[in-house]
């Protein structure tokens, strides 16, 4: 065989690969979809300030409270209802979380009434340093809340760093969540 | 007789029905109620474009979704405010991010949707001109080759 021959040939080999690799790429692409879960939504409010709002106390409707509440981080910030089963679920362990000292915001998300929410508190523990009343669901709105449970990571200069969507758990927590936590406790000392 | 009238009973039965269904149907949908025909255009065209959060692809006037009610309300208030399309529009961009409109942006992150199906055509086109072209070449044989053809289309080749 010539030179030029095997060139040709090779060139032949190359345009025959094409396809395959662009399967491949094609493939490794739905791959990764096909892991996701597509009821996850990312935050718009990532690295930004938190919204501004007024809310009322759950406990005393005469105090108002603003987003200043949430300028006091690094904290948490958790959206729940007492019609939310997995908001009961992680109830547990976000008791154990305030028991180690991590503030958390509640906002009481579009609950069937004010008296079932104090109820809940008062049964189960009471986690939150600051509890917001958000009937109409006005200032989750804000925040872009789709569902509850939501919790929401706000440094210490009031800027959302991370949603985490359904419920805080000690897997998760260990895995992922304290990570984000104590990196915002650690540039707040700074 | 008696099939007779229990088919036309049945059929009666379905009617009901039917009409049951259309009515809950229509109570879901709270009515808003506009001032002008443009306000209510532009409602319209919103809650069609406008994408339930909570839900994998409908938008917020087929969801019965609470969110989706509140976002209608919203959007019904913002209509009646005299906002713009665009003013709603950005205004639930902001907090439900580019996932709640059904029309995506152009931008660097959404350009391969809009030029991707482009980009395949030209190349498909382009892969099918170049065979084409290929095939139409006359076969050119070396004189050698000429004679090792020959050699081998011999019937008696051995």
């Amino acid at each position: 065989m010539s030179r030029q021959e095997t060139q040709g040939s090779n060139k032949k080999w190359i345009v025959l690969f094409v396809p395959l690799v662009l399967f491949v790429v094609l493939v490794v692409f739905l791959l990764k979809g096909l892991g996701k879960d597509p009821t996850h939504l990312e935050s718009v409010l990532i690295d930004k300030p938190v919204p501004e709002f007024t809310a009322q106390d759950l406990f005393d409707p005469t105090q108002q409270h603003s987003e200043q509440v949430l300028k006091k981080g690094p904290l948490l910030f958790n959206v729940w209802a007492t019609w939310c089963p997995t908001c009961r679920a992680e109830h547990e362990f976000l008791n154990e979380l305030a028991a180690q000292g991590i503030p958390i915001v509640g906002l009481n998300y579009k609950d069937d009434s004010r008296g079932k929410a104090m109820d809940w508190l008062n049964t189960l523990g009471d986690p939150y340093t600051v509890n917001l009343y958000d009937p109409e669901g006005k200032v989750a709105f804000e925040f872009g809340v789709y569902g509850a449970p939501e919790t929401y990571f706000i440094d210490a200069e009031g800027r959302v760093r991370y949603r985490h969507v359904g419920d805080v758990n000690p897997r998760n927590w260990e895995n992922q969540l304290k990570g984000i936590y104590q990196q915002m406790v650690k540039e707040a000392k700074q | 007789m008696r099939t007779f009238t229990s088919t036309v009973i049945s059929a009666l039965a379905l009617l009901a029905t039917l009409f049951s269904l259309y009515a809950v149907g229509q109570a879901s949908i709270r009515e808003h109620a506009f001032e002008t025909e443009a306000q209510r255009e532009l409602y319209q065209t919103l809650i069609q474009e406008l994408r339930c959060p909570k839900c994998q692809n409908q938008n917020i006037a087929d969801s019965n979704a609470p969110l989706s009610a509140d976002m209608r309300d919203r959007t019904y208030t913002m209509v009646m405010e005299g906002k713009s399309r665009k003013q709603i529009i950005d205004y639930m961009v902001a907090r439900y991010g580019n996932f709640v409109h059904y029309r995506p942006p152009f931008n660097w992150y959404t350009s391969v949707l809009w030029w991707g199906p482009l980009l395949i055509i030209v190349i498909g086109v382009g892969v099918a001109w170049a065979m084409s072209r290929k095939r139409k070449q006359p076969l050119a044989l070396s004189e050698e080759e000429q004679e090792r053809l020959k050699q081998l289309r011999k019937p008696d080749h051995d």
